[in-house]
C-alpha cells in the first residue's frame, strides 16, 4: 500500500478526538453533544468496517502511513493494520459507537463526559494502529486521564479511590516498559536506531546487539502488559476499576483496554508474524507464564464464585476469560494464537454485553446485589434473554464466538510443541470453563429466575434504544460463532509460521 | 570589544532603566508592564538575529554560541510569560511597581549573563546579579511570610554563594586560572601526567562548585529554602525563581563541567555525583509533596522533584543527555508557568493557596481548571503533555549511558508524583464548588496562559520543534 492512497488510519484514529474537541468548543447543548459523539463515532466505525471489507487477506501490513516525527531520534508517525490489529480496531470502533448510546442516559456535566468518552477512543485506537514503539507508548499512556476522570466524576462507589488506583497501576507498569522500549531501542543497530516494531520484529534476535539481556526487555516491556491484561497476581486494580466505573467506561474497560494487554504481548511474542518484537525468549520462559495463566483462569473463576456484586462479578469473570489469551499467546502455536486473538475479540463483545446490561439492570432497579435481584425474568424479559444468551457465550456455548474461540485456544495449546506437559495445563483451564459455567448458570438464576420479587414490579424493560444496541452485540456474538471464519481468514494467516 | 554580541543583555538593561525612570512620571501602572513586555521584544530580536553565532568576547568573559543563545531565548521568553501574568498580581503591592518590572528583568539580564560566560568569575557576578534582584523580589508583598521567604532566601543564598566562590579559589588554586577553556587545558594536562589526583583541592573545588549550583536548581540537599521561599514570595516571582533560575543554573552546570571537566578521568566522577543527588531528589521531592496541602509548596517539592530528573540528564554525559536537559528545561518552563499562571488567577479570587480551597474549580472555570490540570498532567509525563517528551528525551539519554538503575529510579517517581498532581485535578474536577462565581481574568494573563498550555501541548505531539534548536545549542561541547 502506497502512503498517497487516502489516509484510512489517521482519519479513523482521529475522529473520535475530532469529535472531542467540537464538542468541547462548539456545542452548549446536552444533546446536542450526544448526537455529535454519535456522529463522530459512527463514521469511524463504518471507516473501519470499509477496511474490513477491503484487507486483503493473508497479505502483511496494509494501509501503512509513514512520516518522520523525531527526525533525530528516527521515531515516526507510523501506523499500519495486519490481521492481529483489525479486529481490534473493528472492536473499539464498534464499542466506541455503542457506548455513546450506553451513556445516553448520562445526565450531569453531559459535554465533559463525552469529551473524554471521546479521547478515550482515540488513545486506545492508537494502540492498536501504532508501528512505531514512541508512538505507541504515548497512546498506551493517553487513555489514563480520560479514565481518570470518567471514573472518578461519573463513577459510583469509591470512585476516586479506584480510577487512582487504576492510574498508578497503569503507570508503574509503563514505568517498566519504558525503560525496557528505551532498553530495545538501543540494542538496534546503531548509529541509526530504530523504534519501529515492524523492523525490530523482522530482524530477529541477530540483529539485535542488546544492551542488557533480551529477557530482561521482555519481562521489563511484558509486566506492564501484564498488569493491563491481567495476570493474576497484577489484578487487584481491576475489580474495583470495573465495578465503579461508568456502564459505559466498563465496557470501554473490559472490551478493549484489556486487549491492550493482550495485544501488546501478541506482538512481543509474535510480532507481524515473524520473529516477535522480543524474539526468542518467549518460548525459554512459555512454561511459567502458561502456569500463569492457568492460575489466572482458576483463581479468576473461584472469586468470580464468591462475588456477591453483580458488576463485580462480571469484572472477575474478566480475569478468568482473559486468562485462556495467556494461555493461547504462550503456548505458541498457529492455532492457539490464533484463538487467542479470537478469544480477545469475542471477550469484548461478551463481557462488554454483559457490562451494558448489569448497567441496564442497575438503571432500572438501583441495586446490583445478587441476593437482593430476582425474577427479573417477569419484570424484565428481554432483558433476561439477551443477559442468558451473553452467559452462555461467556461460558462457551456452540453456536456463539465464546465458543469458537475458547475452542480454538484448546485445541491450540492442547497441540502445542513448544510448552512441556501443556495438556495439564489446558485440561486445568478447561476447569476454568466447567467452573465457569457453574457461576453464570448460578448467576443467572439466582438474579432471573426465581420467584418475583414485588418490589421490582414495573421497573421496565429495555427501551427501544436500549434493545437495538443490545441485539447488535447478539447478532455479532452469533455471525462470528456460526461462521468464525470471517475473523479466522483475517487473523490465521498471521501466524503461519508457527505449527 | 563586541558589544553587538551583548545586544540583548544591554538592551534588557536598558529596558528596566527606562522602567524605572518612567515609574516616576507615569501614574497609570499598568503602562509598565506594557512596556517591560512590548520592550522585551527588542532583547528577543536580538537574541534571534545573532543564532548561529560563535564568538567569545571582553577576553573571553562573554561568550555567545547557540547554546548560550538558546537560554537567553528561553530565559527572555519566561520573563515575558511572568510579566504578563504579574499584571493582575501586581496589585497587591500598591506602591514600587516600576520597581517590581525593573528587578524582574534585571534578574533575567543576570540569568542570561549565567549561561553566556566562559569564566568563573563573570558567572559569579552574573549569579549575584540575577540573586540580588530575586532576593528584593521575594520579600516584595510585605508581609511576614514573604519577609521570612526573603530573609530566608537571602542567607541561604549568601552561604551558597560563599561556597560557590570558595569552590572557585579551589579551582583557582589548582589551575591556576578562571577561564573555562584554560582549565580544560591545565586539568588536561593533569591527566595525561597522571597528577590529576595528587591533592585533593580539585575534588572539593568541583564538589564545592556542585553545591553551589546545587543551590539554584533547588536540588537535595540544597533544597531547604524551597518550600518556604515558593509559598511565601509573590506568585509570579515563585514561577519565575522555578523555571528561570534553574534554567540559569543548570545552563552554568553544563557550560562548567563540559567545558573545564569534561574530560572523561574526571567526567565519570561528577556524573555519579549527578546520578545518587539526582535519585535523592526527586524521590524526597515527590514523596514529601504528597504531604502538602498548599499548591505552592506542593510545586515546591515538584521543583526539587524536576531538579533530580534534570539531574538524571547531567548524569548522562553526551549530546543526548546535553539536548534532553535543554529540551527538559523547556517543557518544564512551559508547564511550570502554566501551572503557576492558574494558579494566580485562582488565588486572585480566591484568597488561598490551599488545594482544598480549588474544590469544584473545574465549573467555576473550565478554562483556568484545565490549563492548570493538563499542566501537571505534564508535570507527571502522561502524554500528549510535552512533560513525556521531556523526561522521555532524558531517559533515552540515561539508558544510552547504560543508567537503568537511575531511569528506573526517575520512572518508579513519575508514578509517585501521580498521585499528589491528580490529587489536585481531583479537588477541581469532582469535588463539589463551594460557589458558583466564576474566577476573572484579564487579558494579559489569559494570553500568557494560552502561551503556555499550547506550548505544552504542541511540543508534546511535535517536540522536534525545539529539539531540534536544542540539539543545535548542544553541538558547540567538545
Amino acid at each position: 500500500m502506497s502512503t498517497e492512497s487516502f489516509p484510512y488510519l489517521s482519519v479513523i484514529l482521529f475522529l473520535p478526538a475530532a469529535g472531542a474537541i467540537v464538542i468541547g468548543l462548539l456545542i452548549k447543548e446536552a444533546r446536542t453533544a450526544r448526537i455529535t459523539a454519535a456522529l463522530f463515532t459512527f463514521v469511524a466505525f463504518a471507516l473501519s468496517l470499509a477496511l474490513f471489507v477491503m484487507f486483503d487477506r493473508g497479505v502483511g501490513l496494509q494501509f501503512v502511513e509513514k512520516y518522520v516525527w523525531i527526525e533525530s531520534l528516527g521515531a515516526r508517525y507510523y501506523l499500519g493494520i495486519d490481521g492481529l490489529s483489525l479486529p481490534m480496531v473493528i472492536l473499539t470502533t464498534f464499542l466506541g459507537f455503542v457506548v455513546v448510546f450506553v451513556s445516553w442516559k448520562i445526565n450531569i456535566r453531559v459535554k465533559e463526559y463525552f469529551v473524554w468518552l471521546l479521547i478515550l477512543e482515540t488513545g486506545i485506537l492508537g494502540v492498536f494502529l501504532s508501528l512505531d514503539f514512541l508512538l505507541f507508548f504515548l497512546f498506551w499512556e493517553m487513555e489514563l486521564i480520560p479514565m481518570y476522570m470518567l471514573i472518578s466524576i461519573w463513577g459510583g462507589g469509591r470512585r476516586t479511590y479506584s480510577a487512582t488506583k487504576f492510574v498508578i497501576y497503569t503507570l508503574f507498569g509503563s514505568a517498566f516498559m519504558l525503560a525496557g522500549i528505551l532498553a530495545l531501542y538501543f540494542s538496534t543497530p546503531g548509529p541509526e536506531h530504530t523504534f519501529s516494531m515492524v523492523a525490530i520484529a523482522s530482524g530477529g534476535a541477530e540483529w539485535l546487539t542488546p544492551v542488557i539481556p533480551l529477557a530482561s526487555i521482555f519481562f521489563l516491556i511484558f509486566v506492564a502488559f501484564a498488569i493491563k491484561l491481567p495476570v493474576v497476581p497484577l489484578h487487584t486494580w481491576l475489580p474495583d476499576a470495573h465495578t465503579d466505573a461508568p456502564t459505559a467506561v466498563s465496557v470501554m474497560l473490559a472490551g478493549v483496554l484489556l486487549k491492550m494487554g493482550a495485544y501488546g504481548m501478541i506482538r512481543l511474542v509474535a510480532g507481524f508474524g515473524d520473529g516477535g518484537i522480543v524474539p526468542g525468549v518467549a518460548e525459554d520462559y512459555a512454561t511459567i507464564l502458561v502456569a500463569f495463566a492457568v492460575v489466572s483462569v482458576l483463581y479468576g473463576a473461584a472469586a468470580t464464585m464468591r462475588q456477591t456484586d453483580l458488576k463485580r462479578m462480571i469484572a472477575y469473570s474478566s480475569v478468568s476469560h482473559m486468562g485462556f489469551v495467556l494461555l493461547g499467546i504462550f503456548a505458541l502455536s498457529q492455532l492457539s494464537l490464533t484463538g487467542a486473538t479470537l478469544q480477545m475479540f469475542s471477550h469484548g463483545l461478551i463481557t462488554g454485553l454483559l457490562f451494558a446490561l448489569v448497567g441496564l439492570i442497575y438503571d432500572k432497579t438501583h441495586q446490583r446485589q445478587i441476593p437482593l435481584l430476582g425474577g427479573l425474568a417477569k419484570q424484565m424479559p428481554v432483558i433476561t434473554v439477551v443477559f442468558s444468551i451473553a452467559g452462555l457465550a461467556a461460558l462457551g456455548l456452540p453456536t456463539t464466538i465464546g465458543f469458537a474461540a475458547e475452542f480454538t485456544v484448546f485445541v491450540g495449546s492442547w497441540g502445542s510443541t513448544v510448552v512441556s506437559s501443556i495438556q495439564t495445563y489446558t485440561v486445568l483451564a478447561i476447569l476454568g470453563i466447567v467452573v465457569g459455567a457453574g457461576y453464570i448458570l448460578w448467576m443467572l438464576e439466582r438474579v432471573f429466575y426465581r420467584e418475583p420479587k414485588e418490589r421490582y414490579d414495573g421497573v421496565g424493560d429495555a427501551s427501544n434504544m436500549e434493545k437495538a444496541y443490545i441485539f447488535a452485540f447478539i447478532a455479532l456474538i452469533m455471525l462470528f460463532g456460526i461462521y468464525p471464519k470471517l475473523l479466522l481468514d483475517v487473523i490465521g494467516p498471521l501466524f503461519s509460521r508457527w505449527g | 570589544m563586541n558589544f553587538w554580541l551583548l545586544s540583548p543583555e544591554l538592551s534588557l538593561v536598558g529596558i528596566a532603566l527606562t522602567v524605572i525612570l518612567l515609574d516616576l512620571f507615569i501614574q497609570q501602572k499598568k503602562v509598565l508592564a506594557a512596556i517591560s513586555v512590548f520592550g522585551l521584544i527588542i532583547p528577543i530580536a536580538f537574541t534571534i538575529a545573532l543564532w548561529g553565532e560563535n564568538q567569545a568576547s571582553f577576553s573571553g568573559m562573554l561568550v555567545v554560541d547557540n547554546f548560550s543563545l538558546f537560554f537567553k531565548f528561553l530565559i527572555l521568553g519566561i520573563t515575558s510569560l511572568v510579566i504578563l501574568s504579574s499584571m493582575d498580581y501586581a496589585r497587591k503591592f500598591a506602591r514600587f511597581q516600576g520597581e517590581y518590572y525593573a528587578l524582574i528583568l534585571l534578574s533575567a539580564g543576570g540569568l542570561m549573563l549565567m549561561g553566556s560566560t566562559g569564566e568563573l568569575i563573570s558567572i559569579y557576578i552574573a549569579l549575584e546579579l540575577a540573586s540580588i534582584s530575586l532576593y528584593a523580589l521575594v520579600s516584595f508583598l510585605k508581609d511576614p511570610k514573604s519577609s521570612e521567604a526573603g530573609l530566608k532566601y537571602m542567607i541561604l543564598g549568601a552561604i551558597s554563594s560563599a561556597v560557590l566562590l570558595l569552590g572557585m579559589a579551589f579551582v583557582f588554586g589548582i589551575t591556576g586560572t578562571t577561564h573555562l577553556d584554560q582549565i580544560a587545558d591545565k586539568v588536561g594536562a593533569l591527566v595525561s601526567g597522571g597528577q590529576l589526583w595528587d591533592s585533593p583541592a580539585l575534588l572539593f573545588g568541583i564538589v564545592l562548585l556542585i553545591a553551589g549550583f546545587g543551590f539554584k536548581i533547588a536540588s537535595v540537599p540544597f533544597q531547604m529554602w524551597v518550600p518556604d521561599v515558593y509559598e511565601g514570595a509573590p506568585t509570579p516571582i515563585t514561577a519565575f525563581l522555578s523555571v528561570a533560575s534553574k534554567a540559569a543554573g543548570i545552563a552554568v552546570i553544563l557550560r562548567v563541567f563540559y567545558t573545564a571537566f569534561g574530560i572523561a578521568e574526571i567526567s565519570a566522577d561528577w556524573a555519579m555525583i549527578f546520578a545518587v543527588l539526582g535519585a535523592i531528589s526527586m524521590t524526597i521531592g515527590n514523596v514529601v509533596a504528597i504531604a502538602q496541602s498548599n499548591i505552592k509548596r506542593m510545586l515546591g517539592y515538584s521543583s526539587i522533584a524536576h531538579a533530580g530528573f534534570l539531574m538524571v540528564g547531567l548524569a548522562a554525559i553526551g549530546t543526548l543527555g546535553q539536548s534532553g536537559v535543554l529540551f527538559f528545561l523547556a517543557g518544564y518552563a512551559l508547564a511550570n508557568l502554566g501551572a503557576f499562571i492558574a494558579i494566580i488567577a485562582i488565588s486572585n479570587k480566591i484568597g488561598s493557596d490551599e488545594i482544598a480551597d480549588y474544590s469544584g474549580m473545574a465549573r467555576r472555570s473550565p478554562v483556568i481548571s484545565f490549563a492548570l490540570a493538563f499542566s501537571l498532567i505534564s508535570l507527571i509525563g502522561i502524554p500528549p503533555a510535552v512533560g513525556f517528551m521531556a523526561k522521555f528525551f532524558i531517559f533515552n539519554a540515561a539508558i544510552q549511558q547504560d543508567l537503568l538503575w537511575l531511569v528506573l529510579i526517575a520512572a518508579l517517581n513519575s508514578v509517585i508524583s501521580a498521585y499528589y498532581y491528580l490529587r489536585v485535578v481531583k479537588v477541581m474536577y469532582v469535588n463539589e464548588p463551594t460557589s458558583e462565581e466564576p474566577i476573572p481574568s484579564s487579558i494579559p494573563l489569559r494570553i500568557s496562559l494560552a502561551i503556555a498550555s499550547i506550548g505544552v501541548l504542541v511540543l508534546g505531539v511535535y517536540p522536534w520543534l525545539v529539539l531540534r534548536l536544542a540539539e543545535n545549542a548542544v553541538a558547540m561541547f567538545p
